[in-house]
């Protein structure tokens, strides 16, 4: 489910990192416990993002999230499906359904978040005390 | 609300319940110093009968018979018994927040024809569910333009109501926004030179009102064209919505604001009344309050709820996209009953005939020997007269003809002293236009 070369947040962000650009997505606990996405808010190109900053908003049926970086840096390229088709954030949330692509300012920083097995004990503990 | 009467010891029993010795130990969370310890300031009950002796008293104070020029952001046009009555049904005048919609249809349907209307009006493509007045509808424009642009400044037009700017001011007294002020031309519009220097880059929206304090229709196409070129919004206030079936909506505008008094509200000391937001469909999300919306139930039926609400203060707390998160929705409905009442073609004549009495009135005024047309540009229902000496001079005498005279424009601006501010509407005659005319032909003749 959760694939193995992405790191992840506790607020349910993931990052997978090539040489130094990172791409940013919601997982896929985040999109089942939002519901049914049906608009995403995404920082224009050019944009600085920090660690643990909001960056963006993801609207359901039934809320309005936050969208928190990862990591810093600076945006090169937002992902155009979603304001057509916002709903691929529920079929598709590890893969086509990436927000957005940024050029990592300190890379140390990854260290910092967790893998998926570190990830998905995050997630069974979270629902076993809900 | 329901009523919920208690007795004594009904009061006791729930203190008891809830485990606490009396009312006031509810209180104690709130500082000593803070909590009020002597009854209220307030006069001894009355029986029925000295209330009713009371109102009959204040009711005897009002002034009737005279005849009024006032406008400058509250008109007075003729008004229908149907809509009074029809909004005084218990349906319509005791129900809350429509959140549920299986209980709200009636009213949800209301709102949605009021949005349906706006948009009609105002040449934009959404609208919602109206705002407390048009000052705060505006300053409303102002924070959404600023959400969608990004940016921390606005330009606003000194023509914008006096009244609305002091609202805007105080709404944003705190929030880091720079207000920079833009001057009128001898037209009396926004001086279009000095504009071009004062939007910049920084610049999140133009304001401007239309027609204007002064009476005066602003250039829509080319106002929007000089904020546009800047990469600024420009946003329309309009304080008259009659005027709109004379002319052209301000399809140009990205936000417009509109306070809906004229539309079968009484003046009533200034409220309350509806304010309007419109705006184009791509901004809807950063538009502030409620919103109803048309959907199917289950059954494929048509139906209405409030929509987009998920940004809304009650879902969203603190983040939420604006904290204005109620409506007038009587005063909408009021507005809905009368715009329908007046019809597409009934609006039209309406317009027509407040512009044939307004030009009426100044050509009558201009007769007279040292009175003289204040501004060049065109107006719809409001002119602005300049008199050889003081307005309220001139006001005093008038009042004693029973004639309530032109709004003083020196009392808001300091450098348009003797000016004076007219409204003339449906509501008033060619005899009363021809008797207010003579009174001040009157006036001015005699020595000071």
């Amino acid at each position: 489910m959760y694939p193995n070369d992405y790191r992840y947040t506790k607020d349910h962000e993931w990052i997978k990192v090539s040489g130094d650009t990172g791409t940013i997505g919601i997982t896929d606990y985040a999109q089942h416990e939002l519901g049914d996405v049906v608009f995403v808010e995404m920082p224009a190109v050019g944009t600085k993002v920090s660690a643990g900053k909001v960056f963006g908003t993801v609207e359901s049926v039934k809320a309005v999230s936050e969208i928190f970086a990862p990591v810093s840096g600076e945006v090169t390229e937002t992902n155009a499906t979603l304001t057509s088709t916002p709903e691929t954030l529920n079929s598709d949330p590890h893969g086509g359904a990436w927000l957005i692509k940024i050029k990592l300012a300190n890379p140390s920083e990854l260290s910092g978040l967790m893998d998926a097995a570190a990830y998905q004990a995050f997630i069974s503990e979270k629902e076993a005390s809900a | 609300m329901r009523y919920l009467p208690k007795s004594t010891s009904e009061r006791r029993e729930m203190l008891d319940a809830v485990g606490v010795p009396s009312i006031e130990t509810l209180f104690e969370s709130i500082p000593e110093q803070f909590r009020l310890k002597e009854p209220l300031n307030l006069p001894d009950a009355m029986s029925e009968q000295e209330i009713i002796e009371y109102f009959r008293a204040r009711a005897k104070e009002n002034s009737v018979g005279y005849t009024s020029f006032l406008g400058a952001g509250v008109y007075n046009h003729l008004r229908s018994v149907v809509t009074d009555a029809l909004i005084q049904r218990g349906e319509f005048l005791t129900s809350y927040t429509p959140y549920q919609a299986e209980i709200s249809q009636g009213t949800l349907q209301a709102i949605f024809e009021f949005q349906t209307l706006m948009c009609q009006l105002t040449g934009m493509e959404v609208a919602n569910a109206s705002m407390w007045d048009g000052s705060t509808a505006t300053t409303e424009a102002v924070l959404m333009a600023e959400r969608l642009t990004g940016r921390h400044r606005v330009v606003v037009a000194r023509s914008l109501h006096p009244e609305y700017r002091q609202v805007l001011e105080t709404y944003t007294r705190n929030l880091g926004l720079r207000i920079d002020e833009i001057g009128f031309s001898g037209t009396g519009q926004v001086d279009a030179t000095r504009l071009e220097d004062a939007i910049t880059s920084e610049t999140a929206a133009v304001v401007v009102q239309s027609p204007n304090f002064f009476g005066v229709l602003e250039q829509m196409p080319s106002l929007a064209a000089l904020a546009h070129s800047r990469g600024a919004l420009l946003v329309v206030s309009i304080a008259e919505g009659v005027s709109l079936g004379a002319v052209r909506p301000p399809a140009e505008a990205d936000i417009v604001a509109m306070e809906g008094q004229s539309f079968g509200l009484a003046p009533s000391y200034g409220g309350p009344y509806a304010g309007v937001i419109a705006t184009r469909d791509k901004f809807v999300r950063q538009m502030p309050g409620r919103l109803a919306g048309e959907t199917v139930d289950s059954g494929g039926k048509r139906g209405y709820v409030l929509t987009l609400a998920t940004r809304e203060q009650h879902i969203r707390r603190e983040k939420a996209t604006s904290n204005i998160c109620t409506n007038q929705a009587l005063c909408a409905l009021a507005v809905n009953i009368h715009l329908c009442l007046l019809g597409k073609e009934g609006l039209k004549e309406l317009a027509a005939q407040n512009l044939a009495k307004a030009r009426f009135a100044l050509d009558e005024l201009e007769k007279i020997r040292g009175v003289r047309r204040a501004f060049s540009g065109p107006y719809f229902n409001e002119f602005v007269v300049e008199f050889p000496r003081s307005v309220k001079m001139v006001n005093a005498e008038l009042l004693k003809h029973k004639i309530i005279g032109p709004l003083p424009v020196g009392s808001y601006f300091s450098d348009l002293t003797k000016r004076g501010l007219f409204c003339v509407t449906e509501t008033i005659s060619r005899t009363e236009i021809e008797r207010m005319a003579e009174a001040i032909r009157d006036i001015l003749s005699k020595p000071i």
